[in-house]
């Protein structure tokens, strides 16, 4: 019933985000029409009415708005988001080659990100002075590496010098190691910094002196008891990073030249084909719900408490 | 005499030394070049109790740590001897204590809602000593569990080991802790505070349980503030002050004929019956007559209800059909154990609650049925003082603007800020704090302190009612006493009236005219202190008085 109610409530949380793209393309200054002829003969002028009009026709700009957007929403669950205005193809098709390499690459960055972060601060929080600052700096440091510089200096490194890895990977398994680091690097140093604190917190607290007074050993301590009470903030930030990751990835993908749907959302937005871009937008947005219903689901199997909480 | 009560500290004599499980001799601990525990030497023996006696740092909980080698970072530990069994463990290393810890030495913390992982099932956290130390399988050690939950007493024990802490209530959870520590069964137990936060039934059933314990062979070692608790269950004392034993001797001998007056002003702190009337930091002190003015009463509840809706949707009756009258000049105590309806009846009292029926007036005018803004003038005339009164407080404001906030609310709101100042000076002084405080963050003062000026706070507006919810629950014995002696001297000096909330009998007893006794809600007996704690008519009253640990001393 809970569950119901929470799928619910992502559906209307879609629908609202195509609602939102879709009257965001009506404001856009200019005639629909004009900018897709324009679009297709490669020309910039005005149009005739009678020039225009089998436009019109056959994407219904002349309808009512209200038919219009009812048409979109209907066609959605459909599986129609419509069709390209440069490529005349419909949008499923030319988002759905490119989300495939972005989602594989949103969900490794994110893997990869866990366990340097997990690693860093199972291993260095309280400590001694020397490993736990060791470890805060490294996560302060990392965390504010931009993503642009991470990847250009891994590209020229091991793609480059040491001729480890491809210059350009596209989206073989090996060539996939560098762009996932690219974004795990950075991801990694917020989620351990999150997670030092709370870890730090919860080391404090009796049930792990407790857990010592058994004859657990300190890593097992660690493992067993307080990692699982330190998690929650790196999954409530993971649900943030997935999203994020999905369309920011384009600077790392074009450094990578490997295929995305950041791409596909530049140009699109380049050549001011609408449709395509509501259709990444839309994407995007989905990405976010189901991460976040992931984030929620995790929370229960976590701490059984919030499960009756919410 | 002072300068011999040293010597006096005698170490017992025993039987055949062959019962000693551990002995310790002239442990000394420090923490970054402070020392906190001073050369402090004591044994404990198969059979038998050892109490470890002292108010907050004494160093008690420190040497109890030290004992399973968990001092903690950046302290030094030397002694001449901590001799477990005929094993050093001085010399042990990290892996020696690893292998003591849970197998030799059993631990109990107190209050088990924290000391028990809460995202683990009691069954695993019972059973954990058993899989540290590699003993049987998972599915023998999953029997085991049960089997020991059912050894110390929890009903439906192979449910219970499903669940999780916070699905249990506090006494079953501490029972669950003490499963766990005793699960290797080991020769020396060591309890700090095992039953702070309990109830006083809920108390007496877990020092029955550790009784039992001790009974089978098991030595204890009990750590604690409690003299009441202690006298229940040790058959050694050691008094504890600033890292030092300043009294050591069989529990009979100290707690009857307590030789230094440290352990002599402890039992001196404790309220009780006998301490009624009088001063408790100044034993040899009365109260004077107090004359309690039954005309017109301050504050007045009228079959009081309250019902809150669960998040399962199901009504529940936290408040049922609850009145009261409180007259000018007199202290009406609300005893009742957690979950009996005192504090949200307090609440109601205070107006900060609404009532789901019944009233409450304030000196016989509408109190509880106005609306808030109607409330706000009179809300000069009922003060509160809360348990942590830190909590109360905004912590960047300092003590002096705490007070001088509460002035301008009050019944007559200083004219200038010099007036204002001198005015909340007087207030400090009135519970005995100095000008000096008037700047200090409430950070800084000590737990006494902060609730002196919870106090000086609730004085400030002149009203004629204070309604106190725990006020001295989270002090040790000698600050409960001085801040227990200040409300009274304040009562006899300005004749406020306090509705008093605890769920201390002693403490109740000590201060209340007349007593409320509280149970699921409802007041199941009424009556002057005489009555309910000489003459006590109800069954659940009885059962209280009872499970009270109490130190026969007279």
């Amino acid at each position: 019933m809970r569950y119901l109610l929470k799928l619910l409530s992502a559906v209307a949380v879609v629908i609202a985000a195509a609602s939102v793209t879709f009257f965001a393309q009506l404001a856009v200054p200019g005639d629909r029409a004009t900018t897709l002829m324009n679009l297709q003969t490669g020309q910039d002028r005005k149009w005739t009415a009678e020039e225009l009009a089998p436009l019109n026709e056959k994407y219904g700009f002349d309808d009512p708005i209200v038919v219009q957007y009812l048409d979109y929403v209907t066609g959605l669950f459909r599986g129609d988001l419509g069709t390209s205005y440069t490529q005349k193809r419909p949008v499923l098709e030319v988002i759905g080659g490119q989300l495939l390499p972005s989602l594989t690459l949103t969900v490794l960055a994110l893997v990869v990100a866990w366990f340097l972060a997990l690693g860093v601060t199972l291993l260095t929080v309280r400590r001694g002075r020397f490993l736990s600052g060791l470890g805060a700096t490294w996560e302060a440091m990392t965390a504010s590496l931009p993503h642009y510089w991470v990847g250009i200096v891994l590209l020229v490194v091991f793609a480059v010098q040491l001729r480890v890895f491809p210059v350009i990977g596209g989206t073989s398994g090996w060539g996939t190691v560098l762009p996932v680091l690219t974004l795990a690097i950075p991801l990694a140093g917020f989620v351990g910094q999150v997670t030092r604190e709370e870890f730090e917190q919860v080391l404090a607290q009796p049930f792990v002196t407790t857990a010592r007074t058994r004859g657990m050993s300190d890593l097992a301590v660690r493992l067993r008891h307080v990692l699982r009470h330190a998690v929650l903030p790196a999954v409530t930030l993971s649900g943030w990073a997935l999203g994020a990751l999905i369309s920011g990835a384009v600077i790392t993908e074009n450094i990578f030249g490997r295929p995305g749907i950041g791409q596909v959302l530049v140009t699109a937005v380049d050549t001011r084909d609408m449709p395509t871009a509501s259709g990444v937008v839309l994407v995007v947005a989905t990405v976010y719900v189901v991460a976040n219903l992931l984030v929620d689901l995790a929370y229960g199997a976590i701490d059984p408490r919030l499960r009756r909480a919410t | 005499m002072t300068a011999t009560d040293q010597q006096v500290a005698e170490q017992p004599v025993r039987e055949e030394p062959d019962t000693t499980v551990l002995r310790v001799a002239n442990l000394r601990v420090a923490f970054a070049g402070t020392e906190v525990v001073k050369g402090i030497s004591f044994s404990a023996q198969a059979g038998r109790c050892l109490a470890i006696v002292g108010e907050s740092g004494s160093g008690k909980s420190v040497t109890a740590r030290t004992l399973v080698g968990l001092t903690g970072g950046n302290s030094r530990v030397s002694a001449d001897a901590i001799d477990l069994d005929g094993v050093d463990l001085l010399r042990t290393g990290e892996r020696g204590w690893r292998s003591v810890r849970g197998s030799r030495i059993g631990f109990v913390l107190q209050d088990a809602l924290v000391s028990l992982d809460q995202l683990r099932r009691v069954g695993d956290e019972v059973a954990e000593p058993l899989r540290v130390h590699g003993r049987g399988t998972r599915r023998s050690r999953a029997a085991k569990a049960v089997e020991l939950l059912d050894a110390v007493g929890v009903p439906e024990p192979a449910v219970r080991a499903r669940q999780r802490p916070y699905e249990l209530s506090g006494g079953l959870r501490q029972r669950a802790l003490i499963a766990s520590a005793i699960a290797l069964d080991p020769p020396l137990l060591i309890a700090d505070e095992p039953t702070t936060a309990l109830d006083v039934t809920v108390q007496a059933q877990v020092l029955d349980l550790l009784a039992a314990a001790k009974e089978r062979g098991t030595s204890i070692i009990l750590i604690s503030h409690d003299l009441s608790v202690v006298a229940r269950l040790a058959d050694e004392v050691a008094v504890m002050r600033d890292g030092e034993i300043v009294e050591h001797g069989p529990a009979r001998r100290v707690l009857r004929e307590p030789r230094h007056e440290y352990t002599r002003m402890l039992l001196a702190a404790i309220p009780s019956a006998h301490t009624r009337d009088t001063k408790l930091s100044r034993p040899t002190e009365h109260r004077p007559q107090r004359t309690v003015d039954r005309g017109r009463p301050v504050l007045e509840a009228r079959r009081l209800s309250k019902v809150f809706r669960g998040p399962d949707g199901v009504d529940r009756t936290v408040v049922d059909d609850v009145s009261f009258e409180l007259f000018g000049g007199e202290t009406l105590g609300i005893v009742g154990e957690s979950g009996s309806g005192k504090t949200t009846t307090a609440r109601i009292a205070l107006a900060i609650l609404a009532a789901t029926a019944g009233e409450v007036l304030l000196r016989g005018a509408p109190w509880s049925a106005r609306s808030v803004g109607e409330r706000r003038p009179l809300r000069k005339q009922i003060g509160v003082v809360y348990q942590d009164p830190l909590s109360s407080f905004d912590p960047r404001w300092p003590v002096g603007r705490i007070l001088t906030d509460a002035l301008a609310t009050g019944t007559r709101p200083p004219a200038s800020k010099a007036e204002a100042r001198g005015r909340a000076i007087r207030l400090l002084e009135q519970v005995g704090l100095r000008e000096e405080h008037f700047d200090r963050a409430p950070l800084r003062l000590s737990g006494g302190q902060r609730q002196r000026v919870a106090i000086a706070r609730a004085l400030a507006p002149e009203p004629s009612v204070i309604v106190c919810d725990e006020p001295v629950s989270a002090l040790d014995v000698s600050i409960q006493a001085q801040v227990l002696d200040l409300l009274t001297d304040l009562q006899d000096e300005l004749g406020v009236s306090y509705l008093f909330i605890s769920h201390d009998l002693g403490v109740i007893h000590h201060v209340s005219d007349r007593i409320l006794v509280m149970k699921d809600g409802r007041v199941v007996e009424h009556g002057s202190a005489a009555d309910i704690f000489e003459r006590p008519q109800h069954e659940y009253t009885r059962r209280l008085l009872t499970a009270v640990p109490r130190l026969e001393l007279k």
